[in-house]
């Protein structure tokens, strides 16, 4: 087992780059359409419905399967592996975002009106902050799955710490399995952590004093 | 400066909340609209900022009409105390203070003053500033609801029952506090409540709804002494009926002197004191005669040892009457609070006398036997 890390050692580097980028591509993709959404979705409650309905449904597709299909359409490599990954990002966040600006509470959102606070402010002011706390946490859900998932692009030729898996497999070399497998654990570990710093930098402070509640 | 005119809103499904309102309140009235739950208060005070549109009927501020205003300005331009505080969680006391300062995009500075100014008019330090609302307590928290509905300067205030989620206790000392406020900085409020106790107390005119019509609007003396209809008079309740017609007395005429004692004696001279006046409560002044807060027989018997001053043991939460209030409103505070006794001070916290439960005795022996008594001394 520290044979492997001891050969590889260059080779390891290079794939846990390749990996975190395709899932941090992902993710941050993900986070860009998924937010937005969620909160215009917030606004309009009946589209937002069929939408939802989508995304979960869009989840179940088998992630091989949906690697697979990119192919024809994006050919192989990183980009079809990232837009896979981004499409299966997206519910967590956007479910999340969507929860996270409905929960706020409405007396706290009349009181913004009631000061005389146009629609952008309430946004910007109050429903954005008092959400973070569920869409943050919908952002590390998912990039959690995401870096767990990021080990099937290698399948479509995408790199990434599923190259030690795949080779591990077809030479049946059980160290390969499960070093490249602790190397996606320990990823999805420290990035879950950096998250939980950015996440307190996000919610603000008043927030976080009162265990994170949004009332 | 604030004129109503057959206002009515219907909402969907042909509901009418509010049918033909008609008022007019002057510049620095308290006005205090009262009602069951779904007589229309409340959307009539939430149609005054536009938080609701009326279906019909103007509302005009000072000649101008609010409907033909930005809501957005408007809304700036009047102050609003909600029900359930409803202070941003997310900002520091002095952010949610200033917020309205902050949105007519005030400077730094000016908006740091306008904090400093406010939370001294309701007795809290200035560090608070920097707190959370989490860490204040309900009643703190709403002291900080009513100042930033003030910290524009705003004219108007509206309030929608915004003492009913505290304990009595807090309730009246943040009745007494906006009372003083609204009298000092000369404020138009209205204000929405349930409570004909706190309407009674607070307001100039009391507008009584019912099913969104309104059935009387009057100052609290007349609506009692003529109530409009039976609806009215049981809505006031009978107990309120007969406490009003004895001969107004306040409190001024009944208390008797209270024994004090200044904060930096020391515990022996305090029960030496109480022995000798045969009191078992005392009140701690300063050097003024100033009331600071009060020492009670209970509160000596287990710290004498150790503690040796009355500055460590007194208990600083004291309740207390201004001069001239009337005796029936002192008397209510004493039954609803269950105290011994109530301290009476001046303008300036001077204690200048002692209402006790004996006085209840005096207020029923006069009820009963009073005029009685006066026809046996003109015989």
């Amino acid at each position: 087992m520290i044979g492997f890390f001891t050969e590889n050692s260059a080779d390891i580097l290079l794939k846990t780059w390749e990996h975190f980028y395709i899932s941090f591509s992902a993710l941050l993709l993900g986070v860009v359409i998924a937010v937005p959404l969620g909160i215009l979705l917030s606004k309009t409650k009946k589209i937002a419905k069929i939408v939802l309905t989508v995304t979960s449904v869009l989840q179940t597709v088998p992630s091989l399967a949906l690697l697979a299909i990119m192919i024809p359409f994006l050919g192989v490599g990183k980009v079809p592996a990232i837009v896979a990954l981004c499409i299966y990002s997206l519910l967590p966040i956007l479910n999340n975002t969507f929860i996270g600006m409905q929960s706020v509470n409405q007396n706290i959102k009349a009181a913004g009106t009631a000061m005389g606070m146009t629609p952008m402010q309430s946004m910007r002011m109050v429903e954005l902050p008092l959400a973070m706390p569920i869409i943050m946490s919908g952002i590390r859900l998912s990039a959690v799955y995401v870096i767990s998932w990021a080990t099937l692009a290698s399948y479509i030729g995408a790199g990434g710490l599923g190259d030690f898996i795949f080779n591990g497999l077809n030479l049946y070399k059980t160290e390969l399995i499960v070093g490249g497998a602790l190397l996606v654990t320990a990823l999805a570990l420290l990035v879950d952590f950096l998250l939980s710093r950015f996440e307190r930098f996000m919610i603000p402070k008043g927030l976080r004093m009162q265990g994170g509640r949004t009332s | 400066m604030l004129h109503i005119e057959n206002l009515r809103k219907v909402y969907r499904g042909g509901k009418v909340a509010v049918d033909n309102l008609t008022l007019d309140i002057k510049k620095g009235e308290f006005i205090a609209f009262i009602g069951t739950s779904g007589s229309g208060k409340t959307t009539a005070l939430r149609m005054l900022n536009r938080m609701v549109e009326p279906t019909s009927g103007t509302i005009s501020i000072n000649g101008k009409e609010i409907t033909k205003m930005n809501p957005v300005t408007l809304r700036r331009s009047i102050g609003y105390v909600i029900q359930q505080i409803g202070l941003m969680p997310h900002m520091t006391i002095r952010e949610n203070i200033t917020l309205v300062p902050r949105l007519l995009q005030w400077s730094k500075e000016k908006r740091d003053e306008t904090a400093k100014y406010l939370i001294s008019l309701v007795n809290l330090p200035e560090t608070y500033l920097d707190y959370y609302p989490s860490q204040l307590s309900g009643g703190q928290q709403q002291r900080i609801g009513v100042i930033r509905a003030l910290a524009a300067e705003q004219d108007i205030i509206l309030m929608d029952e915004p003492f009913g989620a505290l304990d009595p206790i807090t309730r009246d000392t943040l009745q007494d506090l906006i009372k003083e406020l609204q009298k000092t900085l000369d404020k138009t409020i209205i204000f929405v409540t349930h409570d004909m106790d706190e309407a009674i107390k607070l307001a100039d005119r009391i507008a009584i709804m019912h099913d969104g019509k309104l059935v009387q609007f009057d100052t609290p003396d007349n609506i009692l002494a003529d109530p409009a209809n039976d609806f009215v008079k049981e809505f006031i309740g009978s107990h309120r009926l007969i406490q009003q017609k004895p001969n107004v007395k306040t409190v001024d005429e009944v208390m008797i002197k209270p024994v004090s004692i200044t904060v930096e004696r020391s515990l022996d001279e305090a029960i030496r004191l109480m022995v000798k006046s045969r009191v078992d409560t005392l009140f701690v002044t300063d050097g003024q005669n100033r009331l600071l807060g009060f020492l009670t027989v209970e509160s000596l018997t287990g710290n004498a040892r150790t503690k040796k001053s009355v500055s460590e043991v007194y208990n600083r939460d004291v309740i207390f009457m201004k001069t001239g209030s009337k005796l029936q409103d002192t008397v209510r505070r004493i039954l609803n609070l269950n105290l011994n006794n109530i301290p009476v001070v001046d303008d300036q916290q001077h204690l200048i006398g002692l209402i006790t439960r004996a006085n209840i005795v005096d207020i029923v022996y006069d009820s009963i036997w009073g005029e009685e008594e006066q026809e046996l001394m003109d015989a």
